[in-house]
């Protein structure tokens, strides 16, 4: 290996005019938060609400959850973002059209948006696995009692079914951090963006990955150290889905 | 200075000339011991190292290479040397360099103090200037007409860098996006996401005389800074760099640079028999007069 290891570039200052190439890793690593939180928020509250569709004994809702559900999980995220980012503004009404390209941080809404949405689309199938998994009788006890469908979802079968789907969901919350990196296909200066273009400019490639690749390491031990806590703490003893009983 | 590197040059090649198998180090051994010199070429960096339609590698410095291969081939006395082309982009240039999958990168690197720490570069092959593109119906002429305006450069680039230092010393309160890569970024003008577009002008020059309408876009007269481009190989190589070198000298000393020049720049070009028509400026005639592989832009003025 003919290479210049250099790991004292972090405090050189940064190609973009301002602070140093460490700033410049850590406002990636604040992009990378920011899109994959907006984006998990969306995906948790769309993906409860379809895959509550989806197994609602009414076939007009099921049948919109089904399909919201295979049009988001079928196309590649990459694709859906070009999709939100290029196509969409060309499809409106040019004064709209302009209005959403010029917007700051274009790239930023755009990236949660597309990422939410693919996100949700595996949530929901996640709340619907949770939902199937429950023994049949409950649902049935529920509406025995004369509680409404709103009660039997609220009050007996999704406090358990966030329970059971805790596990997958943390790897779901994984991938989303995981794969906001796609959207510096579109100009977000998320963190791999960032490692790219501090390799690009000082020719340091493995000390910029290096550090991208540690930043991300430490945040998805944060969000699974997170996860498990939450698991433990609201487990129910004894029941389905308690890590111990 | 210039004059002093050239005599350095040409004296270290005659230093070099009587060299034998069992002195050559770095580079020209590995070259003499496997047979095979390797060139990193781009897919797409037109006119300089790309693949034309029929999927060869073609370009302004890839016949350049050609030429460097031959003066390895005549040093080193190996007729039959065989040349392995191998692409490379723009973030696996160095790894591959460093790890001596690639012996010379042919293609559109800025050779500047920032990168020699960790390559080195022979004698400069092209000067580029960081200049703007905008559509001709948007009217912007200079800096001024950018201000408080949204442009876009390509992350990465020393030409993003730039921009930004400008738009902070002189208030201009521009948005400065940040493209992936030069296509992207002149997607945006070509949407309207953005007015401008900063970057090197010969690679403007080529996207702009490869898209949809050619004729809708101007590249702005005023340039921000001067960039040089070079080939790229192994630092702390100087048996290896003075063969290179001395055929870039060779090169340009001889006049075969120019009819080389002419036929990337001034003539249809494959893939689509599109003219960039940028003649030999200024600048890049001082280099062929006094080749220089200096990375400080101060030199070219």
């Amino acid at each position: 290996m003919n290479y210049h290891w250099n790991w004292a570039i972090f405090w050189e200052p940064s190609p973009e005019g301002w602070g140093t190439y460490a700033d410049m890793l850590l406002s990636g690593l604040f992009w990378t938060l920011a899109t994959s939180l907006v984006a998990w928020i969306m995906a948790l509250v769309l993906g409860v609400v379809v895959g509550v569709m989806r197994t609602m004994p009414y076939r007009i809702p099921a049948a919109i959850g089904y399909v919201y559900v295979e049009l988001f999980r079928n196309i590649p995220l990459l694709v859906q973002m070009f999709l939100w980012f290029f196509v969409m503004p060309e499809l409106v009404p040019a004064e709209l059209g302009r209005w959403l390209k010029q917007m700051p941080n274009a790239p930023f809404f755009n990236a949660a948006l597309s990422l939410g949405f693919f996100t949700s689309a595996r949530v929901a199938e996640q709340v619907r696995a949770g939902v199937e998994a429950l023994p049949r009788g409950q649902r049935m006890a529920g509406t025995a009692l004369g509680l409404t469908l709103a009660q039997v979802y609220g009050y007996v079968l999704l406090p358990m079914v966030f329970r059971i789907i805790l596990p997958p969901l943390t790897s779901e919350f994984l991938n989303c951090i995981k794969n906001s990196s796609v959207a510096l296909t579109i100009g977000l200066m998320e963190l791999t963006a960032r490692a790219r273009s501090m390799q690009e400019f000082s020719f340091q490639v493995f000390e910029a990955f290096t550090a991208a690749t540690l930043l991300y390491v430490v945040l998805n031990l944060v969000v699974t150290f997170g996860m498990r806590w939450l698991e433990k703490s609201v487990a129910v003893p004894g029941y389905i889905g308690s890590s111990r009983a | 200075m210039k004059r002093s590197l050239i005599a350095a040059v040409l004296g270290l090649a005659v230093a070099a000339a009587p060299a034998t198998a069992q002195e050559l180090t770095g580079t020209l051994k590995k070259i003499k011991e496997t047979g095979t010199i390797t060139i990193g070429h781009r897919d797409s960096s037109i006119p300089f190292s790309y693949y034309d339609d029929k999927q060869q590698v073609v370009g302004y410095a890839m016949d350049l290479c050609y030429r460097i291969v031959d003066a390895v081939k005549a040093e080193l006395k190996l007729p039959d040397l065989k040349v392995v082309l191998n692409p490379v982009t723009s973030a696996t240039r160095i790894p591959l360099m460093a790890n001596g999958t690639i012996d010379l990168e042919c293609g559109s690197t800025t050779n500047n103090l920032e990168r020699q720490k960790q390559v080195g570069f022979t004698i400069t092959h092209f000067v580029t200037a960081n200049r703007f593109v905008s559509k001709k119906a948007n009217n912007l002429k200079t800096l001024a007409d950018l201000k408080g305006k949204t442009i876009v450069s390509t992350s990465g680039t020393a030409n993003i860098k730039q921009i930004n230092q400008i738009n902070a010393e002189q208030n201009l309160g521009m948005t400065i996006l940040a493209a992936k890569d030069h296509a992207e970024a002149f997607l945006m003008v070509e949407t309207d996401r953005a007015v401008a577009f900063v970057m090197d002008d010969i690679l403007l020059y080529s996207l702009a005389a490869s898209s949809k309408a050619p004729k809708d876009y101007v590249i702005s007269a005023e340039a921000l800074s001067v960039e040089p481009y070079g080939i790229m190989l192994r630092r702390d190589d100087p048996e290896f760099k003075a063969v290179v070198d001395k055929a870039m000298v060779e090169t340009y000393k001889s006049g075969a640079i120019e009819p080389i020049y002419k036929k990337w720049f001034e003539t249809a070009i494959p893939p689509r028999g599109v003219t960039l028509d940028v003649p030999l400026g200024e600048v890049f005639a001082k280099v062929i007069a006094n080749p220089t592989d200096s990375g400080n832009p101060a030199d070219y003025k």
